[in-house]
Formats: structure tokens, sequence, C-alpha cells
């Protein structure tokens, strides 16, 4: 089933709430799929910093301590002033590089990490358990930042692991998050291997983040990346994608997974059920609707 | 129940009353803060056939799934905000109102009685309904009616795809514009549009309307509290092809 929350904060009081407005959204959809979830927060200051790339490593617990990481990287990355810092189960690591390079230098120093985030304004964080414990883990309540994207997940195409959690955030900044299920994924996935593209996990979602980040990176604006998605993808969805300064809404052409919208001049809001809306500020005078089926949604900050 | 239903005076709960006695300004009712009281303890409340409480009014529904299921008693009862999956759903007496949207399967299987919604609905609205009446005022979704069964449907907006899909009885109104593949493999429901038909579904086509169809269309947007003149719409309805299997009818199935 999944649940899916997402909320872009247009104007600036209330950034600082949206880690715990995220949060009490997030708890609403738990019901949808209790097994694992994920997060990502745009623009929290303690976490990213515009000026430094930031990674997120899947577990706290890494092979080598933070101090250890960091001087590890530091030695690959002279330049690039690496700081390492644990945050429930996730790792970040920052440091002054491209997130090419700052992959690179982890692959050597750490292989086979899973990098779940990268960019320099979002962090992801992911865990298997409740959600709500997930959330705890990583603080999310005090988190301040611009948008943020909740999923609670109900594993379908592949298994219950924090690596198989959503959002994907395969390219800087771009997190996708999905309810639903792709039938024709495996056949997207062989196309894009040929491609040379390399994929984490086996599941299907994934398909989708590397194939909307392929388009992207080649330069495509995102409304007709994901009008693209909607010809090539078979299967059922509800997606939402959020980049470095915006948020896009999609279902599927027969609307088979719920999606619901509220707009104020303050946020925009999406959810699988009006229910995980329905305690924001001022959403007794939202416009409220349900997306309809194959319009691509895209709202700018 | 607990201690936060209240009995108050209220004005009239529905402002459009029919068939269930006089309802007054002076009336009370029931107040039930679903922030406070769960969904549960109201429904077995609604269902106490022994509960003398005319009039209820719903605050703070918040979405909450499966509110107001399974009444069966004469009541009226009025929501103060926007309800989840399956409200009202098997209802079987009396009127409901939500001053807000409705989630999916609004009045799923609805016997008889009344359930009106003053803003959108979602997908499935009165899906395999048998009798009653559901009003939407604002847009009804996908697969709206679908499987209907007596049912009647007034909505004032437009109903998404596949609506009155496999309608066996009853009658559908859309003010606005219906998705496409409407009607696909309809029975015997009768279909009222007064906008755009995006596509009709399999053995689903237009039908004339004669003076009995527009009398009972004209009763049926009375009912509903609407104005439009019904001879601004068009009615579909089955071509009567799937009754039977046959072989040159098997691309349709």
């Amino acid at each position: 089933m999944c649940g899916i929350a997402a909320l872009q904060i247009t104007n600036p009081a209330l950034r600082p709430q949206l880690g715990s407005l995220l949060n009490t959204m997030l708890c609403e959809v738990i019901e949808r799929g209790p097994d694992s979830a994920g997060i990502a927060v745009y623009d929290n200051p303690a976490l990213t910093d515009p000026d430094t790339t930031v990674l997120s490593l899947l577990g706290g617990e890494q092979a080598l301590s933070p101090a250890g990481l960091a001087s590890a990287l530091e030695r690959e990355l002279p330049e690039a002033e690496v700081t390492v810092e644990v945050l429930g189960d996730t790792t970040f690591v920052s440091g002054q590089a491209s997130s090419t390079e700052l992959t690179a230098a982890l692959e050597t120093v750490l292989p086979g990490r899973d990098i779940i985030g990268r960019g320099r304004h979002v962090a992801v964080m992911k865990g298997v358990g409740n959600p709500r414990d997930v959330a705890e883990h990583h603080g999310l309540t005090s988190m301040t930042g611009t948008r943020g994207v909740a999923h609670t997940r109900m594993a379908t195409e592949s298994a219950v692991t924090a690596a198989g959690s959503h959002p994907f955030s395969v390219a800087d900044d771009l997190c996708l998050v999905h309810n639903g299920s792709f039938s024709n994924h495996a056949t997207i996935r062989r196309d894009l291997e040929r491609q040379g593209v390399v994929f984490d996990s086996d599941n299907d979602s994934e398909v989708a983040a590397r194939y909307l980040a392929t388009r992207l990176t080649a330069g495509e604006e995102l409304e007709s990346a994901l009008e693209h998605l909607g010809t090539v993808f078979d299967g059922f969805y509800t997606l939402v994608v959020t980049t470095r300064d915006g948020m896009a809404v999609v279902r599927d052409p027969i609307s088979c997974k719920p999606a619901v919208v509220a707009v104020t001049d303050d946020w925009v809001a999406m959810a699988s059920e009006f229910r995980a809306l329905a305690d924001l500020p001022g959403i007794d005078h939202a416009h409220v609707f349900e997306p309809e089926p194959g319009r691509v949604y895209t709202w700018r900050a | 129940m607990t201690a936060v239903v209240q009995s108050t005076a209220v004005a009239d709960p529905t402002g459009t009353v029919r068939g269930t006695g006089p309802v007054t300004a002076t009336s009370t009712a029931t107040v039930v803060d679903l922030a406070a009281t769960s969904v549960r303890e109201l429904n077995a409340a609604l269902h106490d056939q022994a509960d003398p409480t005319r009039n209820w009014i719903i605050t703070h529904p918040a979405g909450r799934h499966n509110i107001a299921v399974g009444i069966d008693r004469d009541v009226t009862l009025r929501v103060d905000g926007h309800v989840g999956y399956f409200f009202a759903g098997m209802h079987q007496k009396g009127e409901v109102t939500v001053h807000g949207n409705a989630g999916q399967g609004l009045a799923e299987n609805i016997m008889s009685g009344r359930v009106h919604v003053t803003g959108d609905a979602s997908q499935s609205a009165a899906a395999t309904g048998h009798g009653g009446l559901v009003v939407v005022e604002g847009n009804a979704s996908a697969r709206c009616g679908i499987s209907m069964k007596g049912v009647d449907i007034v909505v004032g907006g437009n109903v998404g795809h596949m609506s009155a899909f496999m309608a066996q009885a009853g009658r559908m109104v859309v003010c606005g514009d219906a998705g496409e593949n409407l009607g696909d493999s309809v029975y015997e429901a009768r279909l009222y549009v007064r906008g755009q038909v995006a596509s009709l579904g399999s053995d689903c086509v237009e039908k004339p309307m004669r003076q009995e169809h527009l009398a009972e269309l004209a009763e049926l947007l009375v009912s509903a509290g609407r104005d439009e003149d019904p001879a601004d719409f068009r009615r579909y309805g089955s071509a009567r092809t799937l009754y039977h299997f046959h072989s040159d009818n098997a691309d349709a199935y």
C-alpha cells in the first residue's frame, strides 16, 4: 500500500516547523506501510550546507569511527575539509567536493557503502521498523527546512530492507518516492544498465528514480521527464519527486493509487490520504484536491 | 459513549431536511468531537437502536476512515470537515451530510436513505449501491457508481473515468463532464450527463431524451437541491449487445 507525505514550505516563517509538521503527517500514514520508512529533508542547516556536498549513508555504525572515516577521506580528498556525523541510523559525510568525487573517495575508503542521498540541499534517512521510531531516531521533529518527504513502505516488489526504503535519491538533490508497483521495471532496468547506469537495490522504484535522473541529467525539464516516465513505465503509481527547488506529483493514468494535495499561500502538501494533512496550519482554508490521473503537477519554491 | 458527547441547541443540521419529519431551528443535536471520541464509539452510538437521539453533529473528522458506517436509524447527521475512506458505507436509513470532501468508497453499498457531500468525493463513490440517493456537489473521481444496483447518484461537477462501469440499475446524473469509458458494460442503469463525455465504454450508447426521462431527471435534480435545466442533459445507456454472449462481440468483452 505504502504511505506518502510531502510538504514544501513557501512561507519562510514556517520553516522551523518543517520537521514537526512532516512528522505529524508521517504518523498518519504509518498504517499504510509499517515495515520501514525513509525521510528526506531539504535545507536543514544542521545537516546540509549549500557550499558543501553531503552524502547520506545507510547505517549509523560504519566500519570506521566517524573521526576515522573523516581522516581516511581527508587523505583521499585533502582539500575537501571532510566531516562525518552520525544521526540515528544514518551517517552523513560532508565535504567541499562534488558528489562524484566524494562518492569515489568513499568507495576507496569504505567499499560497498549504500549511499542513500547526495547533494548540497538534501539529507536522506532510512530505517527498518515502525516509521514513528525511524523518525524519532533521526530527531525529525526538531528539523527545520524548506521541503521534506516521508514514505512508509509496504514492501511488494523487493525485500524489507533499509536499502529498499524510499525515497530514492540517485542524483544530486533529487528524491523520488513511490506508492504502487511497476510491472516492467526489469525491462527498463536492463535498458538503463546497457546505458551504463548502476543500481543499488532490486527495488522497482529505484528504476524510476534512475530513469528520471538519466533524463534530467540529459537536460530535460522535470515535467516532461515525468510525462515520458508515464509512457514508458507500466503499472500503478503515485510518485512524488522533490528537487533542489521544487516538488512534483504524478499519478498513473488510471489513478489506481491515492493522492490528496492541499495548497495554501504558506505551503503545498501532498499525502496518500487527507488525514495526514488534517493538522497542517491553515488546512481549513486550503485548496484541497485529488490530482487528476496522468497529469504532472509541479510547484517551484 | 464518553463524556465528550453533549447535547446542544443547534440550527437545522442539514438545511435540506426531507422526509424524516420536522427538524426545527430549536431542535437539539448530539455533538461528537472525533478529536476526543473514537470512530468506533461514534458508530456504536449511531447503531444503538435504543438511543433516542435524532440529530447528530460530528466535528473534527480529520479525514478518518469508516465514519458513520452502517447507519440503520432515521437520524440526521452532519459532519463539519473532510472524511476519509468508506464514509457512510452500507447506509440504510437517515440523512447524512458532509461539509467537506470525502475519500474513497463514499456510501459504498448504500441501501437507502441519503448521503450528501458538499465538496469532492474520491474514487468509487456509491459503488454497488442498491438504493437511496448520493449527492456530491463537487467532483467525483474515477469509477463513480461502479456496479450500481439501484442507487441514484447526482454529481454537481465531473465524474472520472470508468464511471457507472457495469451499472445494473439506478440513475446517475452528472452536471459536469464524464471521463473516459462512461458506462462500460452498463445494464439497465440510466445515465444523464450535462457536459462533455470523454468517451463511452463498451456497449454504452447515447439514447433519446423522451418526456419520461426529462421528468425523471427533473425530479432527481430537485431532490438533490439543484437547478440545472433537464433539457441541457443527454442520456446514455446500454445498447444491450452484451446481454448474451455472441462470438461476434468477443472483442468487446
